[in-house]
């Protein structure tokens, strides 16, 4: 690496990945990482023992994705596994997800905060159910950016009749579910064609490399953009001396722009007001925009607690007790009708009880069916009711105030992920 | 090189400021573990500016193995009063003392994974339900997978198999009592992104980072100072050599490498460089077997 490397302007981009078993996820991962030299020499070293004693001859870079003892003994991946590179431009975070079905789960969790969503399906096997499901999922998590790679195309004769197809295929499957931006690449991740490198062997494919994909694709401002929305996390009343001074609002934006003067409304109370000072503790701003951290003062004396939401006044956030969301079940207990759970959203905790659930999506058709309670994995619509006011926004205008969990209070479980409609 | 503010630091940085301030927020007794190592010095950075122009609202623990290097104490005692935050210290020797652990046999007894014992009781007497901790997912590929609010059962164990998943900036932070969190703030920051962020922070070090003069052997491929806690014994070959440390751990278990980089931006040239992790150059408690670490944090290790 050279001092360009390390004095580069870089942004930071979060992948999340999804692929079934075998499809070559592991290894696809493996080589970005080995290619991007994003691998120490002992954690190679280690693999490669490992890779003897499973009887190997070639290192396998699959097994550098696996964390646990369980994991290694069987062979297979159980939980989301976090891996890190950068290039010259970015530092990127992949949320590796195993692809298992009973992991709808964990491919949630990745998939929530992702800018991009890698899907990968193997080029002999075409589209299967499970590559719906995973597209379905990326669609519903508002995945602002989705590369799929088709995988194995060495057992296709690197053949570009049996590429287009499939390219074909899920472009129109997916129009029909989502609006993210795709980009369809022909890869071997064995080999590492289309990886970092682009390939000799399929000069019919002119598009990026996997890499050059990743590294160009524009971050998701979309994701937080739109209106003002500052949830209030900390509220510090610094004394200077006997004095009590002003007191400044700490959070985090989760939309738009907040600029001292801007005028804002603290809800769910829907007291108007104005910014006074943005303030980080390297001084002042003048402006701030998600992800920053930052202090807020208001020119009014109001009471302002944790979980209040500071909104834009010209378009607030939705204040109300009673939403619909798509609901993904975690906990081996179904969801229940008149079933109480606690309810976290922004930084506001609240008790819900779900009311009524209209129906069961059948994320490989997108039908929606007849149901009575939701069970581990599966995604539904869910009224629910809170015991006090949310100031939320749909989950696809706003991923943050958009979402929230739900917590079972006995065992202490996250139960359920929901996104407002 | 210029320190720039880079993006992709501001994002980690909100990130880590974000959890604690939910943490200090939803727990009754948060408690930063501070060793006086780099990960733990930025840690204590983070909680300086989330908390900021209020005072940092927990105090710091130190379980002091009684290995440690002079140099790292020093530094510690100094960040605390300069922060004017409370500092608790917990001792492995009196842990010792108490019967509650025994000393290793050997001339170079290492007491790392006796510090959980020590740990555990301070948890347990003081009634601390969340431990920030420093640890990051890029180190060693069982963290790789452990959360950012990573629960703990009454026995202070890591369960891998029931972790919570993690969606969106909503944090799971619900125990029983007698259950604490341990939260890791820097999980997703790279051994790279800290020391960049130390550059662009222009913090204070202890200056074992930092290359300098020391008497060592070599054993294992790695350098051992030679000192109170570790001895030379019949036969080594001590000789001198410019080293720093890449980790601060105990001296009875932390080895140096070799180094010329006497500033800041060297050593971050240096690690851009370097092709072993961190733990692989410098951490004897590590290379056990391949689950070394799996294992300890099973018991309730950090
Ligand atoms: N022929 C071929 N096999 C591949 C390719 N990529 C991965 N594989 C193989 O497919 C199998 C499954 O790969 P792995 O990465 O473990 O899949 P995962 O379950 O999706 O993580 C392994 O035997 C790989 O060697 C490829 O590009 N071509």
């Amino acid at each position: 690496m050279d001092e360009h490397f390390l004095s580069a302007e870089r942004d930071l981009l979060r992948i999340a990945t999804a692929g079934s078993v075998d499809d070559g996820k592991s290894t696809l991962i493996g080589r970005l990482l080995y290619e991007t030299q994003a691998i120490f020499t002992d954690h190679l070293a280690e693999i490669e023992r490992a890779s003897q004693r499973q009887g190997e001859v070639a290192l396998n870079l699959a097994l550098l994705t696996d964390g646990l003892r369980a994991e290694r003994t069987q062979g297979i991946t159980i939980d989301v596994a976090y891996r890190y590179f950068a290039t010259k431009n970015r530092r990127f975070v992949i949320a590796d997800t195993p692809g298992h079905m009973q992991y709808t789960r964990n491919m949630v969790t990745g998939m929530s905060t992702a800018d991009v969503a890698i899907i990968l399906l193997d080029a002999s096997r075409g589209i299967t159910e499970q590559t719906r499901r995973h597209a379905v999922l990326t669609a519903l998590l508002r995945v602002p950016h989705l590369v799929v790679c088709v995988n194995k195309m060495d057992l296709v004769a690197y053949d570009e009749s049996s590429f287009r197809p499939i390219e074909e295929e899920f472009g129109a499957f997916f129009h029909e579910v989502g609006t993210a931006d795709i980009t369809i690449i022909p890869v071997a991740a064995l080999q590492g064609d289309n990886i970092t490198v682009s390939s000799s062997l399929m000069p019919w494919y002119t598009g990026p490399t996997l890499l050059d994909a990743l590294n160009t694709v524009p971050r998701a401002v979309a994701r937080v953009g739109g209106s003002a929305r500052f949830p209030v996390q900390w509220v510090s009343r610094p004394k200077v001396g006997a004095y009590d001074t002003r007191r400044t609002y700490a959070g985090t934006v989760a939309g738009g722009e907040l600029r001292p003067g801007d005028a804002v409304v603290l809800q769910p109370v829907g007291l108007s007001t104005h910014i006074n000072t943005i303030e980080t503790f390297d001084g002042p701003i003048a402006n701030a925009s998600a992800p920053q951290s930052v202090n807020i003062t208001l020119t009014d004396e109001l009471d302002v607690d944790r979980g209040d939401l500071l909104s834009a006044a010209a378009l607030p956030a939705v204040v109300g007790q009673c939403i619909e969301a798509i609901i993904c079940w975690f906990a081996m207990t179904p969801l229940q009708m008149n079933g109480r759970y606690l309810l976290k959203h922004t930084t506001r905790t609240t008790r819900a009880v779900a009311n009524a659930l209209e129906y069961r999506l059948d994320i490989a058709t997108l039908n929606h069916l007849p149901a009575t309670a939701l069970a581990m994995n599966d995604i539904g619509l869910v009224k629910l009711r809170t015991a006090i006011p949310l100031c939320y926004d749909s989950y696809t205008q706003n991923r943050i105030t958009g979402s929230f969990i739900l917590i079972d209070e006995r065992t202490n479980e996250t139960a359920g992920a929901g996104m407002i409609i | 090189m210029q320190a720039i503010r880079q993006e992709y630091l501001v994002a980690l940085e909100a990130e880590a400021i974000f959890i604690m301030r939910e943490t200090a927020a939803e727990f009754a007794r948060p408690v930063l573990l501070f060793s006086g190592g780099k990960d733990s010095a930025v840690l204590l950075r983070l909680a300086e500016k989330a908390f900021a122009p209020g005072p940092i609202p927990f105090p710091v623990l130190h379980i002091d193995t009684g290995h440690n290097f002079p140099e790292a104490l020093a530094f510690r005692d100094r960040r605390v009063a300069q922060l004017g935050v409370q500092l608790l210290v917990r001792s492995v020797e009196d842990s010792i003392r108490q019967g509650r652990v025994v000393e290793s046999k050997g001339p170079r007894p290492s007491r790392n994974r006796l510090q959980t014992t020590t740990l555990l009781d301070a948890i347990a007497e003081q009634q601390f339900d969340a431990l920030f901790g420093g640890a990051r997912r890029d180190e060693e590929r069982a963290r790789a997978k452990e959360r950012i609010f990573s629960h703990r059962n009454e026995f202070g164990q890591w369960e891998p198999r029931a972790q919570r998943p993690e969606l969106w900036g909503l944090y799971n932070t619900r125990i029983h009592p007698g259950e604490h969190m341990r939260v890791f703030p820097l999980s997703n920051w790279t051994e790279l992104d800290i020391w960049q962020y130390i550059a662009q922070e222009e913090m204070d070090l202890p200056p074992l980072y930092f290359a300098h003069t020391r008497t060592v052997i070599e054993q294992g491929g790695m350098l051992w100072a030679i000192g109170e806690h570790f001895p030379l014994l019949q036969g080594e070959q001590p000789f001198e050599a410019e080293v720093r440390y890449r980790t601060v751990g105990d001296m009875s278990c932390t080895a140096a490498v070799r180094s010329s980089a006497r500033t800041i931006d060297a050593v971050i040239s240096e690690i851009a460089a370097t092709n072993i992790s961190e733990r692989g150059a410098t951490r004897a408690d590590d290379q056990t077997s391949e689950a070394a670490m799996e294992d300890r944090k099973r018991e309730g290790y950090f």
